[in-house]
């Protein structure tokens, strides 16, 4: 079980009308691996992501998490989509972090973190509150734990995010530009608490443009344009001695 | 900063100098308190408000129960037109045409006649369907009772006014709930949430920001249109009861000042609970502080204070700032 892969897409298409966005993608991600996809805007990094928790529906293709197709049922060779009840259930294991970060503005950062494992897993909230103070003091926001988002600065807002997610005990987690609508000094902050999360093993998959982040912490990188996976491989490897022109002719322009 | 001289030791004192005059303006206001004061003391004479006849019926107890009867019915049909409108609201954001189409067509109807005539029409119930039948289609009813008998004035009153309204709420609670950003929704599902959970903890408290100052308005302006369930007719409301006590005692005027006192006493009430309640709503949002801690911009102000000794009258910067470490600031 350990050895199955906890990303399997095979073939996997997407298309809004007759714009294809993603063009037969296939790939895998390993437990505990974390992988970073990198491309131009356009190139369908998002979307994919999106598809992995069900936020999008895929056109063609298989895409399955620790070996559970995802968001369709399959009984006598036959697919069924999934009733929301079963993809929400799908839902609770894939944590994800958004670009706009899409905190609940109307409550602390404390029920920020503390909303979903009450509502959507039941727990009682007297263990809820510890776990969740536990983790804002691991993302280093213990002190803030009373403020609303709209008080705390972007990055601070970021690490709640990463917060609520972990919350729910994911595992894997979809990151979606995370650090792309922050100041630049504030970018760190979050990128150091993902690369802890990193060490302690969890699986990532990292859309992002910081390519020090890609180098130092991912474990692969794919480079994406145009809907295909153009390149993919070892992030160092990659990085320093790209094969495709697509892949040279971005990089030129990043790093 | 600006208020330090070179030697840094003494303050600016604040400017004095002859305030800027607005003769016209305080002309102006002078006039219109004198033409207030004339029409006060003039109405406090004049015979025609009869203000002794207002004094005996402000507080006789058919007015008090026609106003407690206006109360019931704006409660009742707004509490109908809430439920009803957030339906309608859903429905129009249905991915379901069918659906979404009849909501518009509820809104097109309801909307676009006047109350007054709707009103009319809900008092005509017991003549166009002269029974309730319940059974099935085309088969002998199981218990069949009359329309009249069935629905009385005030079930119709409130039935004809909430109906109405649930078109008006459901325009603003649809605006409402277009108002959340859509990574709300996104975010919430991520979670794990399902769509009712959403809805109920995510998208609707954050949409009764918008909800709430025009779901005010419509709860005083239906506290005054109870005023026109005379066509279905129901006579037992405020206006109508003071109007048939006047059509008695030939004190119209001064039943009129007694109605009107009474809609201002309960509109300033609902005034006040709107108040309150776009406040609760706010949270967040607002540009209230949490309480008993400083925010972020004077607790980084604070550090570099007590770390740095400001610098001042030697040609420096007044204020160094270290080089920041967001990093050591929350861990």
């Amino acid at each position: 079980m350990l050895d199955t892969p906890m990303v399997v897409a095979d073939r996997v298409s997407k298309s809004f009308g007759s714009n294809e966005v993603l063009k037969s993608i296939s790939l895998e991600v390993k437990r505990g691996e974390v992988m970073c996809l990198v491309g131009p805007s356009g190139s369908g990094k998002s979307t994919f992501l999106r598809c992995i928790n069900h936020l999008e529906v895929v056109s063609s293709g298989r895409l399955s998490v620790d070996g559970e197709l995802i968001g369709y049922r399959e009984a006598n060779h036959k697919l069924y989509e999934m009733r929301p009840k079963e993809a929400a259930r799908q839902r609770r294991d894939i944590g994800m972090v958004f670009q706009r970060f899409n905190l609940f503005p109307h409550m602390t950062a404390l029920q920020n973190v503390m909303e979903a494992p009450i509502r959507v897993k039941g727990l009682s909230r007297a263990g809820v509150e510890a776990n969740a103070r536990a983790l804002l003091a691991r993302v280093g926001l213990a002190e803030r734990a009373d403020y609303y988002p709209a008080h705390l600065s972007g990055g601070q807002q970021q690490r709640v995010a990463i917060a609520r997610a972990l919350a729910m005990e994911p595992k894997l987690m979809l990151f979606d530009e995370p650090t792309s609508a922050l100041d630049p000094e504030l970018v760190g902050e979050v990128l150091d608490v993902m690369q802890v999360l990193a060490r302690d093993g969890m699986t990532m998959i990292v859309v992002t443009h910081e390519m020090g982040f890609a180098r130092e912490v991912a474990d692969s990188l794919v480079f994406m344009d145009g809907g295909v996976v153009v390149e993919s491989g070892v992030p160092t490897e990659v990085l320093a001695n790209p094969q495709h022109h697509r892949t040279q002719a971005f990089l030129s322009k990043v790093l | 900063m600006t208020n330090t001289t070179a030697t840094g030791v003494k303050t600016e004192p604040g400017i004095k100098a002859i305030r800027l005059r607005h003769p016209w303006r305080n002309t102006f206001a002078v006039v219109l308190l004198l033409i207030v004061a004339l029409f006060i003391a003039d109405a406090a004479m004049r015979p025609a408000y009869n203000w002794p006849a207002v004094g005996k019926y402000l507080f006789d107890q058919r007015i008090s129960q026609a106003a407690f009867i206006t109360l019931q019915l704006t409660v009742y049909s707004m509490v109908i037109a809430i439920i009803l409108g957030v339906t309608l609201a859903i429905m129009r954001l249905s991915p379901n045409t069918v659906v979404s189409s009849i909501a518009w067509v509820y809104l097109w109807i309801f909307r676009g006649t006047p109350v007054y005539v709707q009103l009319a029409f809900w008092g005509l119930i017991g003549t166009i369907y002269q029974t309730i039948d319940i059974g099935l289609p085309f088969t002998e009813p199981w218990v069949s009772f009359p329309t009249r008998v069935a629905l009385s004035a005030f079930i119709l009153a409130i039935v004809g006014l909430a109906l109405n309204e649930a078109a008006y709420m459901a325009e603003i609670v649809r605006a409402g709930l277009l108002s959340v950003d859509s990574g709300q929704e996104e975010a919430a599902t991520a979670l794990g949430m399902s769509w009712f959970q959403t809805m109920v903890r995510v998208i609707v408290p954050q949409s009764m920001r918008v909800i709430i100052p025009p779901a005010g308005n419509e709860v005083i302006s239906m506290l005054k249109t109870t005023s026109l369930v005379t066509a279905i007719p129901f006579t037992l409301e405020l206006y109508t009861r003071s109007r048939d006590i006047a059509a008695v005692t030939f004190e119209t005027v001064p039943m009129l000042i007694v109605a009107s006192i009474w809609y201002l006493f309960f509109t300033s009430i609902l005034m006040v609970g709107q108040y309150f309640l776009e406040k609760r709503f706010a949270r967040g949002i607002g540009d209230r502080r949490p309480d008993k801690k400083a925010d972020d911009a004077t607790a980084s102000i604070t550090g570099t204070m007590t770390g740095v000794t400001p610098v001042v009258g030697s040609g420096q910067p007044t204020v160094v700032l270290p080089p920041t470490d967001p990093h050591k600031e929350d861990r």
